[in-house]
């Protein structure tokens, strides 16, 4: 399983927690992932509200260098996955993009290279059967909300990443890490990220009917796979404690530090501390795990 | 539906521009209304989604861009994926916003160009965003420093937030896509 990484931006700054996890599953799992040298900004939702060329050329260089590794390209954070995939959707589809996309990277590419978000690894290319195997510590009991947002289901053509009404990929991986999954129907509602600096009450407003309603449906804490969401998710608690006079204490985790305790690996090689709500009662669940005999 | 759309209107339909530049079909729209039935932020604005396409098709101009209504969008999409008629309405706020910063309109509430312009430098200086000077030169220019402070010494001291900014990039890339992005503005794309 050999793979060319995309770790974008977030990874070495407000996503460091999924990146570290990231890297300690896939060595826990035998997964290679080869950085891309010399990776560059997707360009995020400023180039796209910018300018779509703009916006196509920066993923594509990123795509061209992977498309010369000659393996599918993996991507962490679910804005730069989105991004890459709307870029090859639209490259395929409009010769006037691939046209323009040329003439800016002075290169022509196809819009071919496969792009796969790293969950989608686990599930597809490791698989439920081989997870189960290396779970060392079954995470019983603790009730997890999967919370997917938008970059991964939205748009449905371009990203084709599971039924994008009701996704299930995060289920079965918290399944396998031998959590319960709480059923909620909020799992592809927006956070509000985008509008995290710019009309911060948006997201907080929008963070805060996520996690209300996970938390009604029983969840201890919600699992993502998106940078954005965590962010909002996470940091925007104190904020909608001030706006709506309520405390949640819920704990926003990435699926990799979920199924990074379930394997066994320490809490602090998966970047627990680096959370802004307390996870303790997802450590709780790994502390008290019965480690399963072999 | 109310009937809002009556709006005083300035001249210079901006329909055929949009569609244009957002390469969808406007005329497809039956007014089904599920985009507006879906949008997180429909309470949030004075026109959701249709009702967006409908001031479109009866010749709304620089009005529609003027309030800021474009501007409260978060790119989420569902109203494009639950489209009957698959109308990338995403792709038409875009085009929205993106004539708006061109004709000089965008001024709006929380002024996200003003973020995108400070994000989008850092990209083009480093060839990777960095998140730090990126909101600090977004907060110099809204005089919002005071906001979030509350935050920033937790996150930075759990490394949820770089210092320093960010290298190993191939910024010559980035730098010649962003001066052909400069070059081709005047060719309307």
């Amino acid at each position: 399983m050999k793979y060319a990484y995309y770790p974008g931006c977030s990874a070495h700054s407000t996503a460091r927690d999924m990146h570290e996890s990231c890297m300690a599953v896939s060595k826990a799992l035998g997964i290679e992932l080869n950085e891309i040298k010399g990776w560059t900004c997707c360009g995020a939702s400023s180039a796209h509200q910018t300018n779509r060329e703009l916006a196509a050329s920066l993923a594509g260089a990123n795509l061209i260098k992977a498309s010369q590794m000659g393996m599918d390209m993996v991507v962490n954070c679910a804005a730069c996955y989105n991004r890459s995939k709307v870029a090859n959707y639209e490259i395929i589809n409009s010769e006037d993009m691939r046209r323009a996309v040329a003439d800016t990277l002075g290169e022509t590419y196809d819009g071919s290279v496969p792009v796969r978000h790293f969950v989608e690894i686990l599930l597809k290319d490791v698989g439920v059967a081989a997870l189960r195997k290396k779970i060392a510590t079954p995470l019983t009991g603790l009730k997890a909300a999967a919370y997917y947002g938008c970059y991964l289901v939205r748009p449905p053509e371009a990203t084709n990443f599971d039924d994008p009404e009701n996704p299930t990929i995060l289920e079965r991986l918290i399944e396998a890490a031998g959590a319960e999954n709480v059923e909620w129907s909020g799992k592809v509602d927006c956070c509000g990220g985008m509008q995290n600096l710019t009309r911060t009450e948006i997201t907080v407003r929008r963070s805060a009917a996520v996690i209300e309603m996970a938390q009604a449906c029983g969840a201890q804490c919600i699992v993502v796979a998106c940078p954005m969401c965590q962010i909002s998710l996470d940091v925007r608690q104190a904020d909608m404690e001030k706006l709506l006079g309520r405390k949640y204490n819920m704990p926003v985790i990435y699926l990799t530090q979920l199924l990074g305790l379930a394997l066994g690996i320490l809490p602090d090689k998966l970047g627990f501390d680096r959370l802004m709500v307390d996870p303790a009662v997802v450590l709780k669940a790994a502390k008290e795990a019965v480690p399963l005999k072999r | 539906m109310t009937t809002r759309i009556i709006k005083q209107r300035t001249s210079g339909g901006l329909l055929r521009a949009v569609e244009e530049k957002a390469e969808v079909g406007l005329s497809a729209c039956y007014q089904c209304r599920k985009c507006s039935i879906g949008c997180p932020v429909a309470g949030e604005i004075e026109s959701p989604p249709a009702e967006i396409i409908r001031r479109l098709q009866l010749g709304a101009g620089d009005e529609l861009l003027q309030t800021g209504l474009v501007w409260a969008c978060l790119s989420c999409e569902t109203c494009y994926a639950r489209c009957p008629n698959q109308i990338n309405f995403a792709a038409v706020i875009d085009a929205l916003k993106s004539i708006a910063v061109e004709k000089g309109l965008a001024k709006p509430e929380g002024d996200a160009p003003l973020f995108n312009r400070s994000f989008l430098n850092t990209v083009k200086s480093y060839g990777r965003a960095y998140d730090l000077k990126a909101i600090a030169m977004y907060k110099l220019g809204t005089g919002s420093l005071g906001q979030d402070m509350d935050k920033f010494p937790a996150m930075l001291k759990k490394g949820k937030m770089a210092i320093l900014p960010p290298s190993g990039a191939d910024k010559g890339t980035v730098k010649r896509i962003f001066e052909k992005a400069a070059k081709n503005r005047g060719t309307g794309r």
